[in-house]
């Protein structure tokens, strides 16, 4: 059976596919925040020292692993966009920089909010919390420099290369606890197991896919509007039933 | 070599490139880029003398009192194998407790004390319900009593200061 991989990368068709993708992935993840949100509040136990106000976890881990995620992915999108030329992949990377940047915003939020009655600080420049302020950073950078060149090739590749190169900063998040000494705590996550009761991994779980569902639906919805407003001069926009019909009501 | 082979290989080692760059400039930064020294390196003079610096580790178990005005509080620092004492004025985070991680900020004045102006809680990658917890705190109690290596924690820190 020879399926044609590369049928997907062209805009014209990956068009169509992420529209009828776009619900299943929104809904989906509707349901698990629910679940999850469930889980995190009415099942889960209250934690031995920090009470009840471990719950952000629920929120900021998910946050957190979805930021780190989305860049390498996003510099991924952008070096293959460098390499083979193709549209779509700018066009991916582009769609998701702002979920990436929502997402290291979120991390940094909840974390200062859940720092200081834990810590006693909203923030400390150690260094966990420094690279992942850079991370931000680097999102709001690439969606800058992509927006300041008005070629959008030209801008693509620009904002391909910040990509890449600050694709170094997400090792050093992951491993940052790990190299320095940090107020930061260690990771509860390893791959020899997870130092965590399993109602409070229930909901962590649950809410990680929630958000990464999220990440897809979001990503996908707004490449959409990109490959439109990219290929507004092309004529199978310009004969898409929803574009006509548009254009028809003015 | 077709243009995006090369395109590829360029890729590649730059990122290897800067990743390099960026790992020595981090290694040569080691010491700035730790947030906080420990009581060892306090010892071997590591930490930098005379000026404000962080200090981190556990709060030794026994070492809390408090001062009759109620806000100053001496405790000391420890990292297992030396201890470092401090004496802060201020209100203390929730989950500041004997036995749990701390990082302090101040200055080592002259009667051999670090005078704390920020004490913050560091707290650990386990997250259990208190049942959990207290079954936990038996057991290990229980090893301890049938060892006879109770309070060995205590024990193996409580080194003299001598500054």
């Amino acid at each position: 059976m020879a399926i044609n991989w590369f049928k997907y990368s062209a805009p014209t068709t990956f068009y169509g596919l992420a529209g009828k993708l776009v619900p299943w992935f929104a809904v989906a993840s509707a349901a698990l925040f629910a679940v999850g949100l469930y889980i995190g509040f009415a099942v889960a136990p209250m934690d031995a020292t920090q009470g009840e106000f471990y719950r952000i976890i629920f929120i900021h881990v998910p946050a957190s692993i979805l930021s780190m995620f989305l860049y390498l992915i996003m510099a991924g999108y952008a070096a293959l966009g460098l390499i083979f030329n193709t549209r779509l992949s700018a066009m991916m990377a582009s769609a998701m920089a702002p979920t990436g940047a929502l997402f290291a915003f979120i991390s940094l939020w909840t974390g200062a909010l859940w720092g200081k009655p834990m810590w006693g600080a909203w923030w400390v420049w150690d260094a966990r919390m420094t690279s992942e302020l850079i991370l931000l950073f680097l999102y709001l950078g690439f969606i800058a420099l992509h927006s300041s060149i008005d070629d959008p090739r030209r801008a693509d590749r620009a904002a391909a290369l910040l990509a890449i190169v600050g694709s170094v900063n997400v090792p050093i998040i992951y491993f940052s606890v790990k190299w320095w000494n940090t107020l930061h705590q260690g990771s509860t996550i390893k791959f020899s197991g997870t130092s965590m009761h399993i109602a409070m991994q229930q909901a962590m779980f649950t809410m990680l896919a929630a958000c990464w569902l999220y990440a897809i639906a979001v990503t996908l919805a707004r490449v959409r509007s990109i490959i439109l407003e990219r290929e507004k001069q092309t004529k199978w926009v310009s004969e898409l039933p929803e574009v006509a019909q548009g254009e028809g009501k003015q | 070599m077709k243009p995006r082979q090369k395109r590829f290989v360029y890729i590649i080692v730059a990122v290897a490139a800067i990743g390099l760059a960026v790992g020595l400039v981090l290694n040569a930064l080691k010491d700035n880029v730790s947030l906080y020294f420990t009581p060892t390196q306090v010892y071997n003079k590591e930490a930098p003398e005379g000026r404000s610096f962080r200090i981190g580790g556990l709060v030794e178990a026994g070492s809390v009192k408090r001062e009759a005005d109620g806000l100053t509080v001496h405790f000391a620092i420890t990292d297992l194998h030396k201890s470092l004492p401090v004496v802060y004025k201020g209100i203390l985070p929730d989950l500041f407790k004997e036995g749990k991680g701390v990082v302090a900020q101040g200055k080592i004045e002259a009667d051999g004390l670090m005078h704390a102006s920020e004490v913050l809680a560091k707290h650990d990658e386990n997250y259990m319900p208190p049942e959990a917890k207290d079954a936990l705190d038996k057991a290990a109690a229980a090893n301890a009593a049938a060892t006879g290596a109770a309070s060995s924690v205590g024990a193996a820190s409580a080194v003299p200061v001598a500054q």
